[in-house]
């Protein structure tokens, strides 16, 4: 240590800020990223009118709580709640489709763009995701020419079809980074024994690239289960098609109690960020691969 | 086969070609499904909505009127750009999404930076820090409002009872209002603020999502280096880590701002585009429900489009210049 040190240099000063303030910010962005979730799940277990009288209570007795609101929010219509049940049954339906649809097109799609030489490869690729750079309002209006004009608005399949032609883009960048990494050598083999395209396809490249498959589907059926504008453009009329999303965004502009949409939102976000921690990982690391080059 | 011993040669040639052949067919047929997909959902729709922006059509007289031929007429787009409420959107719409954009980027930039060393908990305070992006935007933003609300909700309740506020602030209903620091007033456009506030706050776990991979990548012995070298942590953060970091901000910075740009869902969720934050996007909506006017919101719609088209044109040419300079 023949270094001489003074002791305000303008390295210890900063070593030692850096010290105290690096903890404080990670706490701050943990409590800003996770605040708001925890006050939608206390709203939804407290009384509204407990709620008016003192709004700033972070942490009311136990005896407040109450599970009311989720049989509120969830019983069928004709027993006095909002039907949420039915809500969930749609969403879900239409983030399955979404994904079953998807998958097959992308899967496809991304082993070829991998794989073959085609006419068109490198564009086709840039074409597809260029999708993006529409505003979805834009392409919203002539869709919603067309179904009203043949009188399809508030179909759920139709949903389906513009979900997909909105996933499928961003699935084939994924799919098609881990496609590469999959050895040309064991498909090839397949090959030589006497496998069909799709057969290799089926036999060596989709067991190899399960997670990534996997992932991306949960990306998928969390667009879908997310998605607000279309939804609200085309099944708006047709109370038994909404969403859960649809169903508290509409329930809000009528006198429904905060309490109870609260529990509506907690039903809307909990299948999500479940699905997120399950897959967190891979789905992240299939976005950003890009992005690690610079 | 058999009696292709002797020419095997001419024989495998014609089997590389046809090789090569059909190994385009495949990739054709096996980008048909979704090319067929993005062009009844993406391709017609947008040259439709080309034909309907030059159309008279109100969601009336939809029904009988022809959706593809004229009478074509310039009315939905002279309206427009006469009218000052189409300024106004224009220019909403580039403050939201510049000033979004731009505070998620340096957001995620620090949450990035703290995330970076190695530290107990350090996955579950990554994956924490990603739900505002993940959660469904129907619920953040009606967490948002319940926890703005004058009556019951937990900003204006500590506002009120700790900081001594005079009255309840109506966040997401004021268009202009005062901040006072230090004793001196400014004007904000409050709403506004909120809505490019929400903004950040759901989209900044995305930019450091993407920031925190590219800072991975880096090598460390640099730094080491310049560490050794004497260099303090903020030098060592302006002049080895930052450059390294520009091309993946530059990549955030257009994604981040196609999708503010484009952005219909936040802003008309917290404010139904009042107050002074009625963005493009939200104007096309008003325009199809409350003015049942379809040709008058394709026009805005195509409007923004090519405007973003252009932004980003000026944008790629702008930095490719830069480039060449450095």
């Amino acid at each position: 240590m023949s270094r001489p040190r003074r002791r305000w240099s303008r390295n210890s000063i900063e070593m030692s800020a850096l010290r105290v303030l690096k903890p404080l910010g990670i706490a701050f962005f943990v409590i800003v990223s996770v605040f708001p979730f925890y006050y939608m799940i206390l709203l939804s277990i407290r009384d509204i009118s407990q709620v008016i009288q003192s709004p700033g209570s972070l942490f009311p007795s136990l005896d407040e709580l109450s599970l009311d609101a989720y049989e509120r929010v969830l019983k069928p219509t004709s027993e006095g709640g909002q039907g949420f049940v039915r809500f969930l049954i749609n969403s879900a339906l239409l983030g399955a489709g979404t994904v079953a649809v998807t998958l097959v097109a992308s899967i496809l799609g991304a082993y070829a763009v991998a794989r073959l030489q085609f006419f068109g490869r490198r564009t086709v690729h840039v074409l597809f995701l260029s999708v993006y750079l529409f505003p979805p309002v834009l392409l919203a209006i002539p869709m919603f020419v067309a179904l009203s004009r043949l009188g399809l608005r508030g179909q759920l399949p139709v949903l389906v079809l513009v979900y997909v032609s909105q996933t499928v883009p961003v699935c084939i960048y994924m799919l098609r980074n881990y496609f590469e990494t999959v050895p040309r050598s064991l498909e090839e083999a397949a090959e030589v024994d006497g496998c069909t395209r799709l057969g290799v396809i089926r036999h060596i490249t989709l067991p190899l690239a399960m997670p990534a498959i996997a992932a991306t589907s949960l990306l998928v059926f969390m667009v879908a289960w997310n998605e607000f504008l279309f939804a609200l453009l085309f099944l708006v009329d047709n109370r038994s098609n909404w969403t859960v999303s649809l169903g508290v965004q509409q329930l809000k502009n009528i006198e429904t109690p905060a309490t109870t949409l609260m529990a509506g939102s907690v039903i809307l976000t909990i299948p999500i960020i479940i699905l997120f921690l399950v897959a967190e990982r891979v789905m992240t690391e299939g976005l950003t691969r890009g992005a690690e080059k610079g | 086969m058999a009696s292709s011993i002797g020419l095997r040669g001419r024989v495998g040639k014609r089997r590389a070609l046809s090789r090569a052949r059909r190994d385009s067919r495949a990739g054709l047929w096996l980008v048909s499904p979704t090319f067929i997909v993005v062009l009844v959902m993406v391709v017609l729709p947008v040259l439709w909505a080309v034909i309907l922006s030059f159309k008279r059509i109100r969601l009336i007289n939809l029904r009988h009127v022809d959706l593809f031929a004229g009478p074509y007429t310039f009315r939905n787009y002279d309206r427009l750009f006469s009218s000052s409420e189409f300024g106004r959107a224009v220019r909403t719409t580039l403050e939201f999404s510049v000033l979004g954009t731009t505070s998620a980027i340096v957001l995620g930039l620090v949450a990035a930076l703290l995330v970076r060393g190695s530290f107990r908990g350090r996955g579950v305070v990554r994956g924490l820090m990603l739900l505002p992006w993940v959660a469904p935007v129907v619920a953040l933003t009606f967490i948002w409002q319940v926890l703005l609300s004058p009556q019951l909700g937990l900003v204006n309740a500590f506002g009120t009872d700790v900081l001594g506020w005079d009255s309840p602030i109506p966040f997401l209903s004021q268009e202009h209002g005062n901040l006072s620091l230090l004793g001196v007033s400014i004007g904000v456009p409050t709403a506004l603020l909120v809505v490019i506030a929400f903004d950040a706050w759901r989209s900044f776990p995305f930019a450091f999502l993407f920031i925190l991979a590219r800072l991975q990548a880096i090598s460390p012995e640099l730094e080491e280096a310049a560490r050794v070298d004497g260099a303090t942590p903020t030098q060592v953060f302006r002049y080895i880590v930052l450059p390294q970091l520009w091309g993946v901000i530059a990549l955030i910075a257009v994604l981040r701002f196609i999708f503010t740009f484009n952005d219909f869902d936040e802003v008309y969720l917290l404010t139904g585009g009042g107050a002074g934050t009625q963005v493009l996007a939200v104007q096309v909506y008003s325009f199809l429900s409350a003015r049942n006017d379809i040709g008058g919101g394709a026009a805005v719609a195509m409007f923004m489009a090519a405007g973003l088209v252009v932004l980003l044109i000026a944008y790629v040419r702008l930095f490719a210049a830069r480039e060449e300079k450095a």
